[in-house]
């Protein structure tokens, strides 16, 4: 695939929010903190991660395996589950904080101020129920007093809106197919018009045509009724098409947020350079760049940068210090040394 | 369902009671056993018939019973006799038919096991599926534990202790009987209460005996089902944990028990036995029990038949409607 086309990708540029416009973001999570109390010692999978989000925005999400991308996803759920812990930080949607919510709270505030889309589509929804059933229960649970012939309504617009004929309704899951199974979880979560919807790697496990298919049904969906979009996965090239802004996860830590043109074209953080001449290119075929060493084990971090060991910009600061995120010029934030001096 | 598949399905019950019958033909022939000369052996000693009568008298009801025929011969009018649904007459209990006894002691047998097998799978079930729900409270989850060591202990065991410390050292409930001795059955609530009192000690003994095994398997089958995505997605759809629970979690993990209920059925008679014969209870299971110590071969084969034909239309049943409940199972 060619990146040096990015210019003319036409999904992501239209739905930019013009510069000039204060747009008020719609998320905005700071300080997240999350560890998990394993036998083998306290991993710390998610460190002080901070960013916002406007309406309409979509961020990809990108790293490696391990790097704190679905446990990003679950924290912001609030669904992390023992021996996991949030720790800390705040998770604003429009102007409620997630964290302050008591329980029956944070159901409420689930699916119709945040949206989760499952990664694993093909079982996420419940084999012995018909879709209809799967999408009014949702709907019922937070609209108690909404009339039946309203949810149903409301059901069968979202099967619309995501292209499925409105007979699926009445269909069970095992008669479709997982390219529908996936927009089937994709109208769920846009059932109630949240202000964000967090896919977590919805085209994982999806041929090509259909990955491209089930974008472009998140994209029209996410037009309709504004929300913020948070777009899991290891793709580059479908997050290169499809999002606003990448944010760059590793050994738990946010290293680098900015907008998708930046951060093909510039990418700041030594990781992220590495990840993007990764990619393989047009300009010089055949020849594969990767990057040297392993992820860290969350257990066993390494000193100062996390990243230090395997970084090619190494300084003596970065094997003791641990870089703080910074914010530079133009609104984006890399966490390295190397910008010590800027912003 | 279609037409043909119900066919089919029907065609294999047939074969089922036939198969069925045809070892419950044979297996009581094996035996040397005379179930006549016992009976009336037992009568000539307190009655004084001569040797010569005795004989005489044994080879006419032989001949009655149709026992002087060939075997082969006999088992084809056996084959026609099932297909009447006529068992004959009771060699034990002659003049009594098979029929009448099995009409007799049925309603206690349905009455204890029924309830017993459904209170058990109901209780065990839940009890299973709380067991392995994480967001259950604590003391609730531990509940299932004691049915789950009681497992261990036999039938025959927890019956014989239930006796002993709540019927005969507490004095709670009655030792065994159907009903109070000297009491006549009639249609009155005192009557009904009297036969209750009776009939909840061999209850828990049956309960007991097999709650502990739908709890174990139950609690299996919950551990796998709340890993599973579609509960997790569930609680990202806000949805109540109480919903999850019932519609989600509960639902997928019974249907394996459902296949459990139907094999639990063929082998309860079983318990039935043993429990109603310590008990001393009136039902199919302590006749069947009487029979074979008689070898009172019609009664036998009356009441196996019937067990075999309950048993097997029960799972035909559940098989029909097994598709209601998992739509995934296209009959197939």
């Amino acid at each position: 695939m060619n990146y040096s086309n990015l210019s003319v990708a036409p999904t992501a540029r239209a739905a930019m929010p013009p510069l000039a416009a204060k747009v008020e973001p719609v998320l905005r999570v700071s300080g997240l903190e999350v560890t998990y109390y394993t036998d083998a010692g306290r991993a710390k999978a998610l460190d002080n991660v901070t960013f916002t989000l406007n309406p309409g925005e979509k961020l990809g999400m990108v790293g490696e395996s391990g790097s704190g991308k679905s446990t990003m996803a679950l924290a912001m759920m609030r669904m992390i589950k023992a021996p996991g812990r949030i720790e800390g930080g705040s998770v604003v949607v429009g102007d409620t904080d997630l964290m302050s919510l008591d329980a029956e709270g944070m159901r409420k505030a689930r699916l119709s101020k945040i949206a989760y889309i499952p990664q694993g589509a093909m079982n996420s929804l419940n084999p012995v129920m018909r879709i209809g059933a799967q999408m009014m229960d949702a709907v019922k649970s937070h609209l108690p007093r909404e009339s039946r012939a309203a949810i149903e309504a409301r059901c069968k617009r979202a099967l619309q809106s995501v292209d499925l004929d409105p007979g699926v309704f009445r269909m069970h899951p095992h008669e479709l197919s997982g390219g529908m199974k996936q927009r089937v979880c994709i109208a769920i979560g846009i059932l109630l018009d949240p202000q964000v919807i967090i896919a977590d790697e919805p085209t994982s496990a999806l041929d090509v045509v259909t990955q491209r298919q089930v974008m472009e049904t998140i994209d029209n969906v996410k037009n309709a009724i504004n929300a913020a979009v948070i777009l899991i996965g290891h793709d580059m090239g479908l997050m290169a098409q499809f999002v606003d802004k990448v944010a760059v996860m590793y050994a738990g830590r946010l290293v680098e947020f900015s907008t998708v043109r930046e951060m093909f074209t510039d990418p700041r953080h030594p990781y992220a350079r590495a990840l993007i001449d990764s990619l393989p290119n047009l300009d010089n075929k055949g020849v594969f760049q990767g990057i040297p060493g392993l992820a860290p084990s969350l257990l066993r971090l390494p000193s100062g940068c996390a990243f230090h060991p395997r970084c090619a910009s190494i300084m003596d600061s970065c094997r003791s210090v641990r870089p703080e995120p910074r914010v530079l010029a133009g609104g984006r934030s890399v966490t390295c040394h190397l910008y010590d001096g800027e912003g | 369902m279609t037409l043909k598949l119900a066919i089919r399905r029907l065609l294999f019950l047939v074969l089922v009671i036939w198969a069925a019958s045809t070892i419950v033909f044979f297996i009581p022939r094996l035996s040397n056993r005379n179930a006549l000369r016992e009976r009336f052996g037992e009568l000539a000693r307190t009655g004084g018939f001569s040797p010569q009568d005795l004989e005489k008298i044994i080879a006419s009801m032989q001949q009655q019973f149709g026992l002087d025929q060939p075997l082969l011969h006999q088992y084809w009018t056996y084959l026609g006799n099932i297909v009447r649904m006529d068992f004959g007459y009771s060699l034990y209990r002659y003049p009594s038919t098979v029929s009448e006894l099995i009409a007799q002691s049925l309603p206690w047998t349905i009455g204890l096991l029924l309830v017993t097998t459904i209170l058990s799978f109901i209780i065990g079930n839940l009890l299973g599926a709380v067991a392995a729900w994480p967001r259950a409270p604590r003391w609730l989850r531990l509940t299932a534990t004691p049915f789950i060591l009681l497992t261990g202990v036999p039938p025959v065991i927890m019956a014989i202790l239930l006796i002993f410390f709540i019927g005969f050292r507490l004095k709670w409930l009655p030792l065994g009987g159907a009903y109070s001795v000297g009491i006549v059955p009639t249609w009155s609530w005192s009557f009904a209460l009297d036969m209750l009192k009776h009939q909840i000690l061999p209850a828990l003994a049956l309960i007991f005996g097999s709650v502990g095994g739908w709890v174990l398997s139950m609690r299996g089958m919950g551990i796998t089902i709340q890993g599973e995505d579609y509960v997790n997605f569930a609680e990202h759809k806000g949805l109540t944990g109480g919903r999850i629970f019932r519609d989600y979690y509960l639902r997928n993990a019974l249907l394996p028990q459902i296949t459990g209920l139907a094999l639990a059925l063929g082998t309860v008679i079983g318990s039935a036995i043993i429990v109603e014969g310590l008990f001393g209870l009136p039902g199919i299971g302590n006749m069947l029990n009487l029979a074979i110590r008689a070898n009172d071969f019609p009664t036998i084969y009356g009441i196996v038949l019937f067990i075999t034909i309950a048993v097997a239309l029960l799972m035909t049943l559940v098989e029909f409607i097994y598709p209601l409940l998992d739509p995934r199972i296209k009959n197939s």
